[in-house]
């Protein structure tokens, strides 16, 4: 058992959880993931690992409710305990010197991107952070990624935030001005603005790195559920990546395999008594 | 009952025939297809036991269980002491009794099936076996030896696992065994389907080791959790018993499709996170016509499996003829009862898909077989031009597994093969001092009992290495 330390909302429906975890938070490095079971017989949910603090035994996650199983792990009290946590699992990121590097994030993708950011930032990276979503509530961490980064950019859809319109119109103003022009970009968030940012680097031939989030179950490259396709090659995510070139990955299939059980997904949903199901907002993935 | 019974009239008695669940209804549970022997069967089944002074059965055993003596003992109705004596050799006997390929182990060598059937001595283990779980009270209660102070440390809780814990606590050493996924058994858990071995007696196991003082932790994956130079500086002898769980894919085209799994994947989702059951949340796609690609064991689980999820064809397609399927001959047996149609001499091209990216089926290419391979078994060879296309819209890819790579690429210094399956000598020791192996990992995708064995020998061999190192 897991004990949850702390349990905070961060944005409707994005929750930032410390839980106890002394092996894995010695184990982690930046770029890794969990996976947690709620309850018995449940899904096994993959989440990035946010922050790990080894001296405590803790570790941060960044939740995003999108259905029950993400309902039930947040849905924990402080003081509760979360059944069970594997991990730190898949490749840590690679850190590379960089110069110039611009992190993007979309929606909860932020907080994927933010220990990804931190760990660029303190190997001597000049980070610029562009985060982007819906509207002003959906902007997670600014302060937090504003701490180590030398600008913190920020759009919205509806314009309640920064400027308006999409994270990649900010990305190719950073481009675009010569004195700003970043050597590779982080963009995690979601897959259609995954896809978006790596169309809009490749004819410059800029590195983008994106963070893949295919559905798992062991997270150990033991059922192959997690596949994604990299250049002509069958990749498992869970032990591969889930950090990819962002100029080879096949967007489309992931996509399309993320849907696979949507049906169910809804039914399970509707199944859950209204309170909770009034929980979840639809959110863009 | 008479007790001395003539050779002659033990030769007369016929084989028990196993009770099963009704092909028809048993399609439509998750229930055990064998439903035991009663006591009565199972005592007649006994004594046609020749008690051969040179019993060859024990030879066919990888464990050599000493099946003549617990036979004798069950057919004078003594349960208590078959129990013992059973119990003392095998430590998973209601596992094995259900699952051990008997017909080509110890009951292959059994003298009465030179003329007619062998005694079934796998019935026979299981039905002490289960008697022995009904019963605790009638067992002698263990005793442990003093504690030596030693710790070891198990990776992995799959029966090569939970065996050497079992022997390794019984020697009054400190175990702990790390699991990765959140539930132990290994195989037993998240592979073979309840129908053939249902997950209580995997508990009731694993029950007996947290009574034997043994402790276990979910959730650690060796490798990543900690590594195994972390587990040397803490514990004084390692067992890797990591299984091969690493799934060889098709490579053709199509196997991205939604609808294609694993049989690991769609294993592990019905079995370990109990997706047949509908009031639960893990999703699985109950497919209308169903492909499994494969012959063993595994291919047969899958198939039966997807006729319980209610598909109305669930077919194997397999590239050689059924002579040369790995399976057991009682699932093959079971899985035809079924329903479960066996497309043979065809081995996959492609998968198909739907505009929506969907399986809608699997174009297949015609075999026959040619000149015997390395295995001794005859190649199957592609007849020019033959192909075919089945509608399904579900596939499953149980062509094997191989040695998963997690663990073994952070120990750097581990001794591994070409296959990347770990080296060892005839007691499971491994290249680096105090470090053992066995099961799958070691072997490639074998059988539970001989990953018993060989939790059993490096039990031993880690006991004098120990003995040793005072
Ligand atoms: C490596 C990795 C890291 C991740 N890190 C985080 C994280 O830090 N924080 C976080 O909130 N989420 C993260 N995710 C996504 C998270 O695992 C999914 O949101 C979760 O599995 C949904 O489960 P559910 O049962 O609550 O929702 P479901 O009912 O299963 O799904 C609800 C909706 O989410 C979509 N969905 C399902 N699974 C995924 C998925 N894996 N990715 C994207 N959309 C999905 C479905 O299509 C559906 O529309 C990560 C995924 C991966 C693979
Ligand atoms: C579907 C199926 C049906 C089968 N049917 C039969 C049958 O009828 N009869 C028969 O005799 N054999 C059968 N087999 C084969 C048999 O199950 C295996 O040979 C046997 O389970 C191997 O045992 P093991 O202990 O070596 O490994 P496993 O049973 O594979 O167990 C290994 C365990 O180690 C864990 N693990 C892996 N990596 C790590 C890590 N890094 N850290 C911590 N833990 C880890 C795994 O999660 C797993 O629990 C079948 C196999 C399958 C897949
Ligand atoms: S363990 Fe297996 S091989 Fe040995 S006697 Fe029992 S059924 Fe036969
Ligand atoms: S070989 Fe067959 S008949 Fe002889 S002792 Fe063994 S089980 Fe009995
Ligand atoms: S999640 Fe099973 S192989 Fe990646």
């Amino acid at each position: 058992m897991f004990e949850v330390l702390q349990n905070d909302t961060l944005a409707p429906n994005v929750h930032r959880m410390v839980i106890r975890a002394p092996r894995i938070a010695k184990a982690r490095q930046p770029g890794q993931f969990v996976i947690v079971h709620p309850e018995a017989d449940g899904e096994r949910i993959p989440l990035t690992i946010g922050d790990a603090d080894p001296q405590a035994g803790t570790i941060t996650l960044f939740i995003q409710a999108v259905g029950a199983s993400t309902l039930k792990i947040v849905s924990t009290p402080v003081g509760g305990s979360i059944r069970d946590i594997a991990g730190p699992l898949g490749k840590a990121t690679d850190i590379e010197q960089w110069g110039r590097v611009a992190c993007v994030g979309g929606g909860l993708g932020t907080a994927v991107l933010y220990p990804l950011a931190k760990a660029l930032a303190e190997s001597g990276n000049e980070v610029t952070t562009i985060i982007g979503g819906r509207s002003k509530p959906f902007i997670i961490l600014a302060e937090e990624l504003a701490a180590f980064s030398t600008d913190v950019l920020v759009a919205t859809e509806d314009g309640s935030l920064g400027q308006q319109g999409f994270v990649t119109n900010v990305l190719q103003e950073l481009i675009d001005n010569p004195d700003k022009r970043p050597s590779a970009v982080f963009a995690i968030g979601p897959v259609p603005m995954m896809r978006a940012v790596a169309e809009l680097t490749r004819p410059y031939g800029i590195k983008t790195i994106v963070s893949l989030n295919p559905i798992m179950i062991d997270g150990t490259g033991m059922c192959g559920g997690c596949r994604v396709k990299v250049g002509d090659e069958t990749k498992f995510a869970c032990v591969d990546g889930p950090e990819f070139d962002g100029h080879l990955v096949d967007f489309g299939l992931l996509m399309d395999r993320l849907s696979m059980y949507r049906d169910t997904e809804a039914k399970i949903l509707e199944e859950l008594p209204k309170e909770l199901r009034d929980k979840i907002i639809k959110v863009k993935r | 009952m008479k007790k001395n019974l003539t050779p002659k009239e033990r030769m007369a008695i016929e084989r028990v025939k196993m009770p099963e669940q009704d092909p028809q209804r048993r399609i439509g549970n998750f229930e055990e297809v064998n439903q035991g022997l009663t006591e009565e069967q199972a005592i007649r089944e006994a004594q046609r036991c020749l008690l051969c002074k040179s019993r060859p059965c024990i030879a066919g055993c990888p464990v050599r269980v000493r099946i003549p003596d617990f036979i004798a003992a069950l057919a004078e109705g003594n349960l208590p002491e078959a129990a013992r004596i059973l119990l003392a050799d095998n430590t998973l006997p209601a596992v094995c009794g259900r699952v051990c390929p008997q017909e080509t182990q110890c009951e292959q060598v059994c003298v009465r099936s030179a003329k007619g059937a062998p005694v079934a001595i796998g019935y026979l283990e299981r039905f002490v076996a289960d008697w022995a779980m009904a019963h605790p009270d009638k067992l002698p209660k263990e005793q442990l030896p003093e504690p030596t102070g030693k710790k070891i440390a198990i990776v992995g809780s799959g029966p090569a696992g939970l065996t050497m814990a079992g022997e390794l606590a019984r020697m009054g050493h400190g175990v702990t065994l790390f699991e990765a996924l959140h539930d132990t058994g290994g195989v037993l858990r998240y592979g073979i389907p309840e129908f053939r071995l249902p997950k209580r007696i995997v508990d009731t196991e694993v029950k007996r080791l947290l009574d034997l003082g043994v402790e276990i932790e979910c959730n650690v994956v060796v490798g990543k959790t900690v590594t195994l130079d972390e587990l040397r500086q803490e514990f004084d002898a390692i067992f890797i018993g990591n299984g091969a769980g690493l799934p060889v894919m098709l490579n053709i085209d199509g196997e991205n499709l939604k609808g294609v799994y694993s049989a690991n994947e769609y294993l592990t989702r019905v079995n370990l996170m109990a997706a047949w059951r509908n009031d639960h949340p893990t999703p699985i796609i109950h497919g209308k016509r169903v492909a499994v690609i494969g012959g063993g064991n595994t291919a047969m689980d899958a198939v039966r499996t997807s006729k319980r999820l209610g598909a109305d064809r669930s077919i194997i397609v397999y590239r050689r003829t059924e002579a040369e399927m790995p399976a057991r001959i009682e699932e093959m047996h079971h899985a035809k009862e079924e329903g479960i149609e066996f497309i043979l001499l065809a081995a996959p091209l492609e998968i198909l898909g739907d505009e929506n990216g969907w399986v809608k089926g699997l174009l297949c290419q015609r075999m026959q077989l040619g000149e015997p391979d390395a295995s001794g078994r005859r190649r199957p060879v592609a007849i020019e031009g033959e192909t075919f296309e089945l509608e399904v819209d579900v596939v499953v890819n149980a062509i094997g597994t191989r040695a998963n790579p997690l663990l073994t690429a952070t120990a750097p210094d581990l001794k591994l093969n070409k296959w990347g399956n770990i080296e060892t000598d005839e007691n499971g020791a491994t290249n680096l001092p105090g470090v053992y192996a066995g099961g799958d990992i070691v072997r490639g995708g074998a059988t539970v009992i001989l990953a018993m064995g060989d939790g059993k020998s490096a039990a031993v061999a880690i006991d004098s290495f120990l003995k040793q190192k005072n």
